[in-house]
């Protein structure tokens, strides 16, 4: 019996526009998979002729979930090419705004995006509040948000919707599929928490907002350093990020910490998250400046998910593929070579379980994500990777925060190579972040007694050309900028992202990438009703403007890094 | 009240129609706040604070708190085209006054992608379906650029892989209203600067419905619930600008209610990021700041519960709510030689207002001056 096809179009709660689709056999599991993105804009293109130092403020317009990565990353891109250090107190004030941006955004991914895959909202109506209070003590020591009034008020709020059958955003999901494991009362607690959450993040926002002018899209980095000095200056502000970083560190720690416990119990026997995780090699940047001589996480790459053995990145072994995707060129290009241009083919009619529809022509191009590959290999990118290189690396704080963690859940170092341990990972990794960011700010509070600086001049010589990078560390995974400037303006710019590593099609020689490769293998509960498909593919953390705003240029190479900075090619660390 | 009688009388007549209306949900707002633990005291401050907002006289006050009650009458449906989705997340962050959220929560928010729990075909069937259901009634919201170029088909949106274009033009058809909501989706935004691949543009120039554009990169909160409310009380367009932007939030440059004014007027500014002046809190003008060309409420509303703002923060305004800003603001963080060189006819002509004619020369003097103040930096 022929495969049948499963399209999901439009893939939700994620930032950008993604389509998936899978070929299930008679049993329901799945053989092939395919990941497109469906938009393409060209910022990069947008940025050509432009002045450096608006590099950073248009480049953030990439994304607005992720915001500020791109904002840093342009800036940092440009100073490393003018050859600019900004000082140590805008460094630390750059660190800490990356710090609050990831406990914003690792709250909101799992609860308000991630979270409904796990949680089912119509479930948790039946529980029972006194239960589930006295329950919530089993994953916590102080449990937030779960006391029996509490719980009974949001059992009240969810069930109007839900007798009159208006549930507004929560509707039409695949409630009642038999792989949501959490009990009634587990359920009412996470939903309790998903409706806190929405609280939290927004003084997860304001903290940012405090140095960063505004979240989303803040406004206050500059080549050269930062212009928030009244706020840095200002112990009235200091203290008042100090008070919102303790709450929501707090609810890190007594919420979204527990929660992803109780997952673990809940979820620990459940076959369709403990695959998907396809592509066992991973990477990371070095991210979290916690003063002059520490950052939180270190760089590196590991190969078939083998711990013991951690390497260094080699750039000029990074390639980009654009056989599958909405570009022209047939076959591994190596980036410097030549001109790409758009080059969409469109979809094809054909069958699927929920009948006709435009499907993806998997045997041409399909998505105008690109493939990139590191010594023609496919590698994961995101917190999981992080953690797993430092972890190989040797990072104390890393190996501490990891093996606490199994040792509370009694799950073996191999449950980290899966969707529930890609979930878990981001957890891991915002819960050592938010107890190592008071760090950062205690180095910066030292700091200002003696050292007032926040901006480093420069000069923009037109006679001159410059070339520069940003590497590191943002909430989806490893990120780089590359900047070239000639005549005072930008002659060109490159931005490799994380959803493009995660999300791109197969490769000239059938490489598969991560979000393909992990569904392979995935059984279905209902094909019509693809939870687990959803589940795996947000374990990621897709965002899709990300990695679809590339557009190549004609190539010029730097000799120097021996690596271009057209096409996408150079992603490293 | 005068001159606002009529207005009183259409806004009653507007509440009277609603609320012969069916509701879409089976609980009331009072209900709501009460479970919120939303005192009827707040909750008419919030009405008096929106009220004020749009620069009505106190007594419409208890006329937002009545329509407020009545905002489940209207579905409404968000669309997502070319973005970054940092408008949905701006609108996540609403939270001061509490009721903020509430009431986007109690409207019956039918589609939006970012935080809906269904996907794929039930995705689209929840789209489909509530363009038919709601016919004629729904207010369509529209987050990010249109694509155009090459048939639209640099963006594709569901099972049949419609174009954005067509499915922004389909659901434009049957809406009562058309809001667009952030600067890409009233002028394209950051896809639309040169050279603009993709032939992005605002919605208003794809569609043939009345737009109201709500630009901002991303707008506040503020002004997004503002301007529902407004509908949703008078059911017509505010009194718009000349860029279809409601004036009770675009009818003020940022330079005029900025902080920063009163140095700006004594001539005290930034001459370096990082220096004594900036420390002080200084005029940003020097250092590109946009606020003299720029209409909206940030001076005042400022972003995320009032915390901060990019001025407060020490960055000029970069123009944001400004049709095409990424092109004529640019370089953002150096001052528009063009505005003050440029005869004064095309300054009016392209920043829109002759209010900006008298700055221009104000800020002419100003810079002279102060280049004179500060000898050893020029």
């Amino acid at each position: 019996m022929a495969n049948k096809r499963v399209v999901i179009d439009p893939i939700t709660r994620i930032e950008g526009h993604l389509r998936v689709e899978v070929e299930v056999d008679e049993n329901n599991v799945v053989q092939k998979a395919y990941s497109s993105s469906t938009l393409w804009r060209g910022i990069e293109l947008i940025l050509k002729g432009r002045d450096p130092r608006d590099a950073g403020l248009m480049a953030q317009r990439i994304c607005g979930v992720c915001t500020y990565s791109h904002y840093r990353a342009g800036v940092e891109a440009v100073e490393d090419a003018l050859g600019v250090e900004p000082p140590y107190n805008a460094k630390l004030v750059r660190s800490i705004l990356n710090e609050s941006l990831y406990m914003h955004d690792h709250i909101v991914h799992f609860y308000h995006l991630h979270g409904l895959d796990w949680v089912d909202v119509v479930s948790a109506l039946s529980a029972d509040p006194k239960k589930a209070s006295e329950l919530a003590f089993k994953y916590s020591d102080l449990p937030i948000s779960t006391g029996t009034a509490e719980l009974m008020a949001v059992q009240q709020r969810v069930k109007g919707f839900v007798e009159k059958g208006q549930l507004g955003p929560f509707a039409n999901a695949y409630w009642g599929n038999k792989t949501y494991k959490f009990s009634p009362e587990q359920n009412l607690i996470a939903l309790s928490h998903y409706l806190k959450a929405l609280e939290v993040q927004r003084t997860a926002a304001q903290m940012f907002a405090i140095f960063g002018a505004k979240q989303p899209h803040p406004q206050s980095l500059v080549v050269g350093g930062i212009t928030s000095v009244m706020d840095v200056l200002s112990p009235a502000r200091l203290s008042e990020w100090l008070t919102k970083y303790k709450i929501v560190k707090d609810f890190i720690d007594r919420a979204y910490y527990a929660d992803i416990v109780m997952a673990a119990e809940a979820f620990g026997t459940e076959e369709s998250v403990l695959g998907g995780l396809g592509v066992k090699n991973f990477l990371s940047g070095e991210s979290m400046m916690l003063n002059r001589t520490e950052n939180l996480f270190e760089s590196g790459y590991i190969k078939d998910g083998d711990l013991s053995k951690v390497y260094d990145i080699d750039e000029s072994l990074i390639d980009e593929d654009v056989t599958h995707a909405w570009y022209e060129g047939e076959k591994p290009l190596k980036p410097y070579d030549g001109e790409t241009v758009p080059n969409y083919t469109g979809f094809v009619d054909g069958d699927t379980v929920n009948g006709k529809a435009k499907i993806l022509d998997e045997k041409a191009k399909y998505s105008w994500v690109k493939a990139p590959r590191y010594d023609k290999e496919a590698f994961e990118v995101g917190p999981l990777s992080n953690l797993l290189v430092n972890y190989a690396r040797g990072n104390e704080k890393v190996i501490k925060a990891v093996g606490d963690f199994l040792e509370r859940t009694g799950l073996p170092v191999g449950a980290l190579f899966t969707t529930l341990g890609r979930t878990a990972a981001r957890m891991l990794q915002v819960k050592l972040i938010s107890d190592n960011a008071i760090i950062t700010f205690n180095s910066l509070v030292e700091n200002i007694k003696t050292d007032q600086s926040t901006y480093t001049k420069f000069e923009i010589d037109p006679n001159k050309e410059y070339k520069g990078r940003f590497i590191g560390e943002v909430p989806r995974g490893t990120l780089s900028h590359w900047v070239r400037i000639k005549n005072g303006l930008i002659e060109n710019y490159q931005a490799v992202v994380p959803t493009t590593w995660n999300a791109g099609p197969i490769d000239a020689n059938g490489v598969v990438g991560p979000y393909e490769a992990s569904l392979v293998g995935l059984k279905l509960e209902d094909p019509k009703k693809p939870l687990e498909v959803l589940r795996i593919i947000h374990s990621f953390d897709p965002c899709m403007a990300c990695s679809v705003h590339v557009m190549d240029m004609k190539g010029t190479e730097i000799s120097e890094f021996k690596v271009s900075v057209a096409d996408g090619g150079a992603c490293s660390v | 009240m005068n001159g606002f009688d009529a207005l009183y009388s259409k806004a009653e007549e507007r509440i009277r129609i609603l609320s012969e209306l069916p509701s879409t949900k089976n609980k009331t707002i009072e209900k709501l706040l009460e479970e919120k633990g939303v005192q009827r005291r707040d909750f008419m401050k919030w009405a008096a604070s929106i009220t004020a907002m749009l620069a009505l006289p106190s007594q419409f006050t208890p006329l937002f708190a009545d329509v407020a009650k009545l905002a489940d009458r209207l579905p409404l449906i968000w669309l997502h085209m070319a973005e970054c989705t940092g408008c949905s997340e701006s609108l996540i962050r609403s939270d001061a006054p509490t009721v903020d959220s509430l009431i986007f929560e109690h409207i019956s928010l039918e589609y939006h992608e970012t935080l809906m729990a269904a996907a794929g075909w039930q995705a689209e069937e929840i789209l489909d379906g509530a363009m038919h259901k709601y016919k004629g009634k729904y207010i369509l919201l529209v987050e990010g650029g249109v694509p155009t170029a090459m048939d639209g088909q640099y963006l594709t949106l569901g099972p049949q892989a419609k174009t954005g274009l067509s499915v922004v033009t389909e659901a434009a058809k049957d809406a009562a209203a058309i809001f667009s909501i952030g600067t890409c989706s009233s002028f394209g935004g950051i896809q639309a600067a040169a050279p603009n691949p993709t032939g992005a543009k605002g919605v208003d120039k794809v569609v043939k419905q009345p737009v109201i554009n709500v630009p901002g990169c991303p707008p506040s909160a503020k002004n997004i619930v503002g301007t529902l409310m407004h509908f949703l009380l008078f059911g017509t367009l505010p009194a718009l600008d000349r860029y279809s932007r409601p004036k009770w939030a675009y009818g003020n440059r940022i330079h005029d209610l900025c902080e920063r004014r009163g140095h700006f007027d004594a001539g005290e500014f930034v001459e370096s990021f990082g220096d004594e002046g900036a420390k002080a809190g200084w005029c940003l003008y020097k250092q590109g700041c946009k606020g003299p060309y720029t209409f909206n409420n940030c001076s005042i509303e400022r972003f995320n519960q009032h915390t901060h703002w990019p001025v407060g923060a020490g960055h000029g305004c970069m123009g944001c709510s400004e049709p095409d800003f990424w092109d004529t603001m640019g370089p953002l963080e150096q001052p528009l030689d063009s505005h003050l060189v440029m005869g004064l006819n095309s300054t009016v002509d392209k920043v829109g207002t002759t209010l900006v004619t008298a700055t221009v020369i104000g800020i002419g003097a100003h810079a002279v001056a102060s280049l004179f103040m500060n000898k050893k930096e020029g």
